[in-house]
């Protein structure tokens, strides 16, 4: 391990001599790879001068687990856990985004009643997320007890989830066509109580840190990026947005019907941790915004295109039916014939532009399927964003960064 | 923000300026693809950064995919990129031979591209002359293949039962 560190220093060609340094020590320290102030498995090594970080350098894959090779193996009704398990503080988009790939691919036409459902349900995945992301922005300030307001919230909308899908975390959630069933009177009225329960909350939280003098201090400056540097290191997300370019998968490439809802786009101006931390929370009261929109909008009709090659006939009918057990079977088998074709699409997720590229060439699996994974583009940056800075900042900047080790490892 | 750049006139530009190095015009689900030369992925790629009506400046993804069958161009080089400022998608692809698995790597164009590149790399082999940190990424250094490669099974190649043949395919 220490030779490798020593390898990474000198590609790095750090010039130690340049620094100005209190007592002329530079120390090497391990920030990670399991270390409480990282949420996840991301081993830095930082060269520190006293607290000041002098340069960083990140080693990621530890929980790498070949997703796009086990891609290659899987009927393509059963890719969708694999998605799951990228960004899973927010699956459902993930779900969905999958979902809407292979609709593209097949040429399905889903029901508006189904894109109104979707976006409700991305819009929940998406404040759940971005939930996790600023409450522990604020833990690693030392203000825990945002958090845990926060959490009782967190759980309301993984009952939603479950609700819809039985599961929490990894949710499975959404079928190629629609939803595996409507959304029930039980969910109806948790999201009905949740939209009462939840802005009181957050209003809370919001006072407690968003003009909070402590919290300012020590979020505005802290792990800063500029719009050009955001771009070329190809940001998407609050991350992009917080440095001033309004760039939305959303609003640019609409899918799921997001044209039919108002919303804004809030950008920052500084990229540092108070920007990404205010973006956020805007983002999480338009989200609330378009939830109420597609409530009130919500078609009638099927929660699921028909499409019996791909989506899944009632349990019952396939006792019942031929033809119903035969499209299972063939579904389960994975022998639904797919087009010839290659596609990229991608949707907004928690934390940037989630793509999907596929190639499938007419067979039972995709040929190859590529994820476009936010964090993997956007963690590069990170030593650039800490550099200068001090240990606690470095901590602060990954958080709300919402690096997520899942999706950056796949 | 809509979108005044269309595919044929982006592609006419394209033709324009680097002539035969250009492949055919093909739009398969709405994204502009084109084929390129391996040796001028590069230039292509820095020129449609620099154009000033094109500003084909954001990297969204970049790839590999293995054709084995495809002989002398077994990998091609996927580059997803994004003008921002038009909202205009495009693709472009090269091939190059497995036995030579080498193109110049994009990182002087597109930071982002490194860890790209990287991946890319770490997966297919694909050797990127002039990037900074050419290693492994997300499996471990001593790693001796590359498993993106069509020729590494996921499951075992002996196993019979999910052959092809047996549900009337070839």
């Amino acid at each position: 391990m220490s030779k490798e560190i020593n390898e990474n220093l000198e590609d790095y060609a750090l010039d130690r001599s340049s620094h100005e340094t209190i007592d002329g020590d530079i120390a090497t320290l391990n920030l990670g790879p399991t270390h409480p102030a990282t949420h996840g498995i991301f081993e830095n090594v930082l060269t520190v001068d006293g607290e000041k970080i002098l340069d960083a350098v990140q080693t990621v894959g530890y929980i790498h687990r070949a997703f796009e090779k086990l891609a290659e193996r899987r009927p393509y009704n059963q890719i969708n856990t694999i998605t799951d398990r990228l960004n899973y503080c927010s699956s459902p988009i993930n779900n969905i985004g999958w979902a809407i790939t292979m609709e593209k691919l097949a040429g399905i036409t889903v029901p508006k009643r189904v894109d109104y459902m979707r976006v409700i349900i991305m819009e929940l995945a998406r404040i759940n997320d971005h939930l996790i992301c600023n409450s522990v922005v604020g833990v690693d300030t030392g203000a825990l007890t945002g958090f845990t307001y926060l959490f009782q919230q967190r759980e309301a909308i993984y009952e939603l989830f479950e609700e819809v899908c039985g599961a929490r975390l990894t949710t499975n959630m959404c079928r190629i066509g629609g939803f595996e069933r409507d959304f029930s009177e039980a969910f109806n009225q948790k999201l009905d109580a949740f939209l009462v329960n939840f802005p009181k909350v957050f209003k809370e939280f919001d006072d407690l840190l968003s003009r909070n003098r402590i919290f300012m201090d020590r979020t505005i400056g802290s792990g800063p990026i500029s719009a050009e540097r955001a771009l070329e290191y190809s940001f998407s997300g609050p991350n992009l947005r917080a440095a001033g370019v309004d760039y939305d998968v959303r609003v640019m490439n609409p899918y799921c019907s997001y044209e039919d809802f108002d919303f804004i786009v809030p950008v920052g101006s500084q990229g540092d941790t108070y920007d990404r931390f205010q973006v956020r929370q805007e983002e999480i009261r338009q989200s609330l915004s378009i939830i109420k929109q597609a409530l009130a909008k919500m078609p009638e009709g099927p929660f699921h295109a028909d499409v019996p090659e791909f989506y899944l006939p009632p349990k019952q009918d396939v006792y019942e039916k031929m033809e119903a057990l035969i499209y299972h079977f063939k579904i389960v088998m994975g022998e639904t014939n797919v087009p010839v074709g290659e596609i990229y699409t991608s949707v907004e997720g928690g934390n940037g532009e989630l793509g999907f590229y596929l190639i499938s060439d007419g067979g039972r699996t995709p040929y190859r399927l590529q994820f476009r994974r936010p964090c993997f583009l956007y963690y590069q940056a990170y030593p650039e964003m800490i550099k200068g800075q001090t240990i606690s900042d470095a901590v602060l900047t990954l958080s709300s960064m919402n690096v997520i080790a899942g999706e950056l490892d796949a | 923000m809509a979108s005044n750049l269309t595919n044929e006139v982006v592609y006419a530009k394209l033709k324009e300026n680097f002539g035969d190095k250009i492949g055919e015009l093909t739009v398969p689900f709405d994204l502009l693809t084109i084929e390129v030369t391996s040796n001028d992925a590069h230039s292509i790629i820095d020129w449609l950064k620099k154009d000033d009506t094109l500003q084909i400046s954001y990297l969204t993804l970049m790839g590999a995919v293995h054709y084995p069958e495809d002989k002398g161009r077994e990998l091609a080089i996927v580059y997803h990129l994004h003008s921002l400022v038009n909202n205009f998608r495009i693709r472009l692809k090269a091939f190059i031979s497995i036995d030579y698995p080498t193109i110049a790597s994009i990182t002087d164009i597109h930071v982002a591209a490194n860890w790209l590149e990287r991946e890319t790399y770490d997966f297919f082999g694909v050797i990127f002359t002039g990037h900074p940190n050419l290693k492994r990424i997300l499996n471990e250094d001593s790693m001796d293949y590359f498993p993106m490669r069509k020729e590494y099974q996921l499951e075992d190649a002996t196993r019979e039962d999910k052959d092809d043949r047996f549900f009337g395919r070839e």
